[in-house]
Parts: C-alpha cells; structure tokens; sequence
C-alpha cells in the first residue's frame, strides 16, 4: 500500500451459475470445479459442476416451455431472437474478455469473434419466418385436394457445445435449435464454460420465455449419456463430442428414436447454410378438399 | 386395552359405546374436544419437515413406490365426466402400466355418485380395486340432511365400496359438534346395505377450512367418535389441501385413538400430492408415527390422479435406469 490518498477496492467476484427454467440455480449436487485459461495456467473462476438430475430438471424445465414458444408466432420468435442480438451487442466487452480467456485469443480476434456471434445470431432470426417457405410447401396431388407440407418443432433438444469455440461455436448451435420452436437443453463447452454461462444472463434479460434455454455446464460424458437416454430428448447434437462416446450416445439415443446429428469438423466463421435448422424440423403434411 | 379392532369390524361399535358419556350430550361433547391438548404448531411444523428429509433410495425406493401405487384412490371427480373417462380410469387402475404386468393396480376408484355405476361395471368381479364414491353433496356439502343421506344410500345402492363424506364445516366451525356428530352416524347408517354389510366411511374435514390445527385435531376426534372408518385431509377443491403438517397431526390423532379407545382408523391425503418424492414422504410420515400397521392399502390411501404418472415415471426410471417422459404414461 504506497499510495494510501487512493483506497483500494475490493474486487467482487462473480458466481457463474446454471441457467435452467429462467432461473440461475447452482448444480443441485453442490459441485463445482476450477475453470482455467486456454493454457491452463491462470484460475479464471469455479463453474458449476452439474450433475444428472440438474441434466433432468432442464429437461423437465424445457418441456414446459416447448407448447408456448413452438406456438409462438414466427414472426414473434424472430423478435425475440433479435431482441437476443440487441442485448449481446451491449455486452460485446465482457464477451471479449471472456473469449479471450477462455480461448487464448488476442483481444482484437476474441472481439471479432463476439462479433461473428452477434452476427450469427440476427442471421438465424432472420431465418424464423422464412424456413417455411423453403422447406415447406404445396404439393401436386392427382385429387382435388389442397396438400400442403409444413415444418414443425421436434420439441426437445439436447445440445453438446462445441468444445473449440465458446462463443461463436455455442451461438451457431443454440440458435437453429430455438429459432425453429425447439426447447433446447446445452451442455456447455467443457474447458471453456464461462462465455456460455454468461449467454444465460443475455437470455434471461431478452424476452425468451423461461426454460426455452437451459445451460448446463460440467462434464460432458457425465451429462450426455443421461441426455441422450433420456425418453422426454426428441433430438441429441452430438457436435461437442469426441468420436468414441459420439457413438455410445448414438446407440443409447436409437432406443427412443431421437433425431441425432453426428459430430463432423467445421469452420465456426463459414456460412452455416440452413442444415442445422432443418435438422429439428419434422414435417406435416395435411390434406384439404378444394372447393368445400 | 387388550386388542385392537378395525374401525369396521363388528366389535368397534361396543369400543365407541364405551366413550358414551363424553357424546352424550352437545355440552359433553364440547368439554371433551375443547379438553383435547392444544396442538404446537411450531413443533408440528418443524416434525413434519423434519421426517420430509429422509433419503429413500434404490430398493427401499422401489418398495415404496409400489406401495405407493397400491394405495391411490385414483380419483376423478369434474363437472366434466363422462362414462368413457372413467372407464379408461378403471382400465388404467387395474393395468397402471400396460408395459410391465408386475406393476401393482390401484386401492380404488374415486368418482361422483352418478359414476359408481359405470365404475363397478368397467372393473367388473375380482379386480381387488374398490369403488369409491364421494356422497353428502360434494364439495361444498350445503344440502340438507335428507338429501345426504339419499346421495350416500344411491351411491351405495349402485355398488359404491366405500363412501367419501364431506362434513358440515359451517356446523363445526360455529360450535355445533352435536350436528356434527349426528351427521356422520346418519351417514354412516346410510351406508349399510340390505345385505346387512357396509360400505366404508370416509369423513372428509376440508382442513383448509378449519383454519386451525386445535379445530383439525378435535375435527379428527369427533369424526372417529362418531364412527369413521377412515379420515380424509380434504377434497382437493379448495386453495390448502393435504400438507405434511396437517396429515401428520390426523395421523397423531388416530394413533392416541387406537391407544385409548382400541379401534383402529385409517388416514387419507388428498389433493396437492402430485410428485413420488411427496408421496414417499407421507409414507415416512406413517413409518414413524404409527409404524407398520398402517402402511396398506386398507388404511392409508392417497387422494390423487396425476401422482400415478409419476409413480410409474419413476417405476420406469428404476426399471430401465433411463429417465422417463409424460409421453409414455395416459393423459388423464
């Protein structure tokens, strides 16, 4: 203490906590473990530790909220999702710094990379009220009937983040699943938790009803294979996997006959095309009598 | 006291008429409930959270979760019934879970008086499962005596197992336990068949009208004096239903009644037990305070529809080690 005119201040820590049903609980097995930098020298903070039931009350708390956000309006998701981006933007500098940490990038590439995510995610709002048209549509029947097939929800889908981009990674995972109607419950990127954690705080502040998004981090072969056996998961993502256990949660996801997208090597700054929105898509095809 | 008898049986009667002198008049009757212990809340409260903290795991869980299943009056009692709703109730009673024939049936089937019939129909013979049927104008029970009385004798007459009476909380509540009394043994005498036998009586308090826990505890005393065979925490109608604390003191209430007057009683929850962990704890809950006599079907019940589901949830959960969802149990 050289220099007493100026007292010091007494930093205060932040709590990083799950955000499972709209609410910020802690791991209900008490846990927690140390998270460090991407050289694994500095302690940043200690994450949650979750366990399986914390994995089967976002479940519980993502199928509450499936009814009213697939009934949502697209128009109306697509508000919300922006609304999303809005709140992130203001956010950029946490972000940055928690990228930065979390990925060992420069402050100048970690800013670039919150800025693909914002970018990312307006992009995917876009897509909630024009996915239909592309995938959907009439089709020609030899009958007098109107035959219209149209996309819908599958419900509830669990969702391995990426464990190479914390942000940019998780933001192109999360929002395809949620701007086609999912509930999506995710298990955050191992190592590098924290941006993920704190996307919770921008969720909880936008107007994204409670449970639409659950976060969970931990780890991700504890938090899985429940998932992934779990009879009330329509549809497992598989991208944070590593090969061996994608296969053992394939297996234990084929008893339920869950939608699984396999993991496969990709370019988080690349145009991500419509696949992973049409990955949680199911289609209904109704017929309509002409003329009646 | 020697022996014990079911509340029931055929000696129960000549136990109560021991007790004559304390219902002989309405005077007598208040002494004696108004000279019933005073109940502390505090403490009350604090045991009934107290045993809600037990950890039951793996085959203890398994064991209480089928016990479970076998003590639910599965109950459907809306404006909205039909005849094809509680047929698919009593098939469900009988096969809760048509996937695993070890799963146990249900104790009985709770319905309106107009409903037994088709009850008893969809259950047919030697199906082991009751038919219950609440009666005396439920839920409020604002009808005259007379009419009660033909509400339990029809549901009776129709084939009703056991009858489920709400008592005159306005009577109670003003300090007219004679009328009270009095109710309860008209209907109790409503419930005798031609064949000389008897459907069971159930006395629903409403605790969330008594407003007290001293009026639960005299509500208990005066409904088992005048010869109930089972009490009932409430009809699931109204905002306060069964809690740990309020069934915890009935449950009080029917062990110093067993002790005393040697007739045994039988205790009913219902209404707000929707999860297995809730219902494990009111299986405790029974554990420590009468021990193992009561823990059947044939006096312990609970009053409930959506606990089944996730009974069998967490049945499937067991069995398979995979968490179960709402889309592999009945709507209902």
């Amino acid at each position: 203490m050289s220099d007493k005119s100026e007292q010091q201040r007494l930093s205060v820590f932040k709590t990083y906590k799950l955000y499972v049903g709209g609410k910020f609980p802690r791991s209900e097995s008490g846990r927690v473990y140390e998270v460090t930098d991407s050289k694994g020298g500095t302690w940043l903070a200690n994450a949650p530790l979750s366990s399986r039931k914390d994995a089967r009350d976002a479940v519980v708390a993502a199928r509450k909220a499936v009814p009213g956000w697939s009934g949502a309006t697209a128009y109306n998701r697509g508000q919300v999702l922006y609304r999303v981006a809005e709140m992130l933007e203001g956010r950029r500098e946490q972000f940055a710094r928690e990228v930065a940490d979390a990925e060992g990038l420069s402050k100048s590439k970690a800013a670039a990379a919150v800025d693909a995510a914002v970018d990312r995610w307006v992009w995917y709002a876009g897509w909630t009220d024009k996915i239909a048209q592309v995938v959907g549509g009439a089709n020609p029947v030899a009958g007098p009937f109107f035959n219209l097939s149209t996309p819908e929800p599958t419900g509830v889908v669990a969702v391995l983040a990426p464990q190479d981009s914390s942000l940019l990674g998780l933001v192109s995972v999360l929002a395809p699943v949620i701007a086609t109607g999912n509930a999506a419950v995710v298990v955050a990127a191992e190592r590098a938790p924290l941006p993920a954690l704190s996307f919770g705080e921008v969720l909880a502040s936008s107007d994204v009803p409670a449970g639409v998004v659950n976060i969970l981090s931990g780890r991700t072969a504890e938090l899985s294979a429940p998932l992934a056996a779990h009879q009330d998961v329509n549809g497992l993502d598989l991208t944070g996997a590593p090969a061996d256990l994608a296969a053992d949660l394939e297996a234990a996801a084929a008893d339920t006959l869950k939608r699984v997208r396999r993991p496969s090597a990709e370019v988080w700054t690349n145009d991500p095309g419509t696949s992973r929105l049409t990955s949680w898509l199911e289609t209904k095809t109704v017929w309509h009598p002409i003329g009646v | 006291m020697s022996s014990v008898v079911p509340a029931f049986g055929p000696d129960a009667p000549a136990r109560l008429a021991g007790l004559a002198d304390v219902t002989a008049s309405d005077a007598a009757l208040r002494r004696f409930l108004h000279g019933l212990p005073g109940v502390d809340a505090v403490g009350l409260e604090a045991r009934a959270a107290g045993l809600g903290t037990r950890s039951i795991k793996t085959t203890a869980k398994a064991y209480a979760i089928d016990l479970a299943i076998s003590m639910i009056d599965l109950t459907t009692l809306e404006g909205s019934d039909t005849p094809g709703k509680v047929r698919a109730l009593c098939a469900k009673g009988r096969r809760p879970d048509p996937t695993d024939p070890g799963t146990p049936h249900v104790a009985a089937i709770c319905v309106y008086p107009d409903m037994v019939a088709v009850a008893r129909e969809a259950l047919g013979e030697g199906s082991g499962i009751s038919v219950a049927s609440v009666a005396t104008a439920f839920p409020a029970g604002r009808v005259a005596l007379p009419v009660k009385l033909a509400d339990t004798a029809d549901a009776v007459a129709a084939g009703a197992d056991e009858i489920d009476m709400v008592i005159d909380r306005g009577a109670f509540l003003s300090g007219r336990y004679m009328e009270v009394f009095e109710e309860i043994r008209a209907v109790k005498q409503a419930c005798v068949r031609k064949d000389e036998t008897a459907a069971h009586l159930k006395v629903i308090f409403e605790n969330g009208e008594l407003s007290t826990y001293d009026n639960i505890r005299r509500c208990s005393w005066l409904a088992m004096l005048a010869g109930a065979d089972f009490i009932k925490t409430s009809t699931g109608k109204v905002a306060v239903n069964a809690t740990p604390a309020n069934t915890l003191l009935m449950l009080e209430a029917v062990r110093d009644f067993r002790e005393a007057v040697g007739v045994q009683v039988g205790v009913k929850p219902a209404g707000g037990i929707r999860t297995s962990k809730d219902a494990i704890k009111y299986l405790v809950m029974v554990n420590e305070t009468l021990g193992d006599d009561w823990l059947s079907p044939e006096w312990f019940r609970f009053g409930a529809s959506s606990l089944l589901n996730d009974l069998l949830m967490q049945r499937q959960k067991l069995s398979t080690g995979r968490y179960s969802g709402p889309d592999y149990v009945t709507v209902d």
